[in-house]
């Protein structure tokens, strides 16, 4: 399995969601995550998907099927071009005075942040590419982690060219 | 203009050219089967949903404009979903319109209300929530924008009730500004120069054609271009017609119950060109296995269909309209003698298929299936359409029908949905009035929507209606007796029902043939007759369509009796 990111510009309308969400279901695609926002222009959402596919073949599958959505007005496979990728996560994990410490030289090993501390549990806020938020997880699941939430990878090209002009 | 939304709705179909709808009405839409009362708009009252979208969908494939159905919301939109996912599957232009619940109540669970864009995005190449009148002419044009340009599909327009009675200054807008869609479908020229250069270089091209060509009206070219090569051809079940059937070289429909003659042409062709079709699991046997020795070329306008199924060597993408005329002049003007080069393998071909035909035994004075459809297809003419339900009738039909030209066969291919003959012939001799309209249906199928009998009746739609009454769901029991020790589980249909009193109490008339020599002495009569009839006629229940590609089997491992 090999994975991608897509950007895919839509049309910022409702049911847009229903219609991307309707076609992954339906044609049984393999999604990592999906993550959706505004964008510099108000007409625009930017949906960001990363999908997981055997084979190229199952990758073009995938642009062209969601290319035949009226409402999708672009895909770029962000992975084929130069790009920065990024996704963010936020760890709740149990924190007791003797595992505090330990947990603070984790956050700054990982160069993350610690964003809320009570008297129970810390959360920790990491930003980074997909393995480096896979290893803190790793690296965290040695203590009580009480929840996680992650947005899902986004990416932007590099260089001046956006995606609307690839 | 200033007006209600239900009636700037009609001014919209108006614009779009619609002449006739197919509608059943309930309570969201009350306002716009008033505005259509006031009118005089035509709407057609079927007996359910269903027939109206499965007549709406017969009407398009008979003329290639969009059918149009309206319902009300809840259970009115719900009964569409069957219709709808069967014009899916055939890429028929439809636009659906429904009411929905009005705006303050939709999320509620309010009364009649279903979410019609969530049940149909899988379901349809696009879909609307109207919320506002200011959208709706937008809405309405971009609808059949969609849904009559590049591959054609249904779209679905869901219209809050309040819509309906909010004022609106009509205007119909000219342009339409859809970022992601420009329904234009320009061909590769290159890749068509690469065709034709792997043209010179066959020894055994065969041409396949599918519902493309119906769809963009490409049969002529495509008869053209057979002129000019004299290959061996075949088509799809949904190409039946783009084709004429008494062409040289025709060696009949391909896969599961397609002729022995094309399937071993497609096994053991060196370059198979294939237009306008999807590669469907009835057509392709065994995929891994499927033309094992071609080189494989794909003319077709979705490119989501490339390599979708089968991994082609040459894709061309575009319109039939586009690449098939450029095909026909750059094969015009080159040098080889086709015919001549093609010859020894187009009667190669011809022998193969000539080796196992369809057929038929003929015992005593039951009326086989095969003699019947061939009956009938002697009687009618060049200005007969003839629509199919679900079944052993269906590829009956598909074999021993000769049908001549595009839009002249009408059946669910993709979905496969008993129940869609009625109503699509309906719709289809409504579309064309001139021409007449032969349904062949099972006695399984024709009961899924019998209440339109009385539609026909209702409204004097002159179609006539054969039954092929082998009391079984036949092609249910087929695969019974080969697959699962003739164990006749929940297939056998030795009820009493009696289609003539049906008919009757339906109003219309009704006729059962029994004997073969009625064939001869009954049949054209009751044929040519004006009026709606519905035609009962008894067939042996044992008989197997053949010949038949077994699932999971090559093309060329056919059971053949
Ligand atoms: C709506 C629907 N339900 C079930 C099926 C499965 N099915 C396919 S063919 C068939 C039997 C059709 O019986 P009949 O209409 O009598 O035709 P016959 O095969 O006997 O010619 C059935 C049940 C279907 N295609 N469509
Ligand atoms: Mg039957």
């Amino acid at each position: 399995m090999k994975k991608f990111l897509l950007a895919v510009l839509v049309d910022n309308k409702p049911g847009v969601l229903t219609h991307v969400a309707g076609l992954i279901s339906r044609r049984a695609f393999n999604i990592e995550s999906i993550s959706a926002g505004y964008t510099e222009e108000p007409s625009v959402t930017r949906i960001n998907i990363v999908v997981s596919v055997e084979s190229e073949n199952e990758l073009d599958q995938v642009v062209n099927q969601l290319g035949k959505l009226i409402d999708v007005i672009k895909i770029v496979n962000l992975s084929k071009a130069p790009s920065i990728e990024r996704e963010l996560v936020m760890i709740k994990v149990k924190a007791s005075k003797e595992t505090r410490a330990d947990l603070v030289s984790i956050v700054d090993i990982f160069r993350a942040k610690i964003v809320d501390v009570t008297s129970e549990n810390v959360i920790i806020e990491l930003t980074g590419n997909q393995q480096k938020i896979d290893a803190i997880c790793e690296v965290l699941s040695d203590y009580e982690i009480v929840e996680i939430a992650r947005t899902g990878a986004i990416a932007l090209s590099r260089g001046p060219i956006p995606v609307k002009k690839m | 203009m200033k007006m209600n939304g239900a009636q700037a709705l009609l001014e919209c179909l108006k614009n779009e050219g619609v002449e006739l709808v197919f509608g059943y009405p309930g309570g969201v839409v009350l306002k716009l089967y008033d505005e259509i009362y006031k009118m005089k708009f035509p709407n057609i009252l079927t007996g359910h949903e269903q027939g109206a979208v499965h007549a709406a969908d017969g009407y398009a494939r008979a003329t290639g404009k969009v059918g149009v159905v309206i319902a009300t919301s809840g259970p009115g939109a719900a009964n569409l979903i069957t219709g709808i996912a069967t014009a899916n599957m055939d890429s028929v232009p439809l636009v659906c319109i429904t009411g929905q619940v009005a705006s303050p109540a939709i999320g509620k669970d309010s009364f009649q209300e279903v979410d019609v864009c969530g049940i149909t995005a899988p379901i349809t190449k696009h879909n609307y929530l109207v919320k506002n009148v200011e959208e709706l002419p937008r809405v309405v044009k971009e609808a059949f924008f969609i849904a009559r340009t590049g591959r054609p599909a249904p779209v679905c327009i869901d219209i809050a009730a309040n819509v309906f009675n909010s004022e609106i200054d009509f205007e119909y807008p000219e342009k339409i500004n859809l970022r992601g869609y420009t329904g234009e479908n320009p061909c590769d020229e290159k890749a068509v120069d690469e065709v034709v250069a792997a043209i010179e270089k066959a020894d055994f091209p065969l041409i396949f054609v599918g519902g493309g060509v119906i769809i963009s009206e490409t049969s002529n070219i495509v008869r053209e271009i057979l002129n000019r090569l004299q290959c061996p051809c075949t088509s799809t079940l949904m190409g039946l017609g783009s084709i004429e059937a008494d062409r040289e070289g025709y060696l009949g429909f391909a896969g599961m119950h397609g002729s022995y003659g094309a399937n071993m042409a497609i096994q053991n062709c060196d370059l198979l060109i294939c237009i306008g079709m999807r590669f469907s699991d009835r057509v392709t046997g065994k995929v891994a296995e499927f033309a094992p020795n071609a080189k494989i070329v794909h003319f077709e306008i979705d490119p989501a269909e490339i390599n979708k199924n089968v991994q082609v060597d040459i894709k061309v993408l575009g319109d039939l309209k586009n690449s098939l005329p450029l095909l026909r002049d750059k094969l015009n003007a080159a040098e080889t003698d086709f015919a001549k080069k093609f010859n020894s393998w187009l009667n190669y071909s011809i022998e193969i298929g000539n080796k196992h035909l369809f057929g038929y035994k003929t015992e005593g004075d039951e009326i086989k299936p095969g003699a019947l459809i061939s009956k009938i297809s002697d009687i009618c003419d060049e200005n007969t359409i003839v629509v199919t339900d679900v079944g052993q009738h269906q590829m009956w039909t598909a074999q021993f029908f000769n049908v001549k030209g595009p839009r002249q066969f009408l059946t669910s291919g993709g979905l496969g949905t008993m129940g869609f003959g009625l109503p699509a012939a309906m719709g289809a001799k409504l579309a064309c009035p001139d021409k007449n309209v032969v349904l062949i249906t099972g006695d399984g199928s024709i009961m899924m929507n019998i209440q339109e009998l009385a539609t026909l009746a209702d409204n004097n739609i002159d179609i006539k209606i054969v039954i092929v009454h082998n009391f079984i769901l036949g092609m249910v029991g087929q695969w019974q007796r080969l697959f699962y020790n003739h164990h006749y589980s929940a297939s056998e249909l030795n009820l009493k029902r009696d289609f003539i009193k049906i008919s009757e109490a339906m109003g219309l008339r009704g006729y059962r043939l029994t004997k073969a020599a009625e064939l001869e002495t009954e049949l054209p009569e009751i044929l040519f007759s004006k009026g709606a009839a519905v035609i009962d006629v008894y067939v042996p229940q044992e008989e197997n369509v053949l010949p038949m590609v077994p699932g999971g089997k090559r093309l060329d491992q056919m059971v053949l009796s």
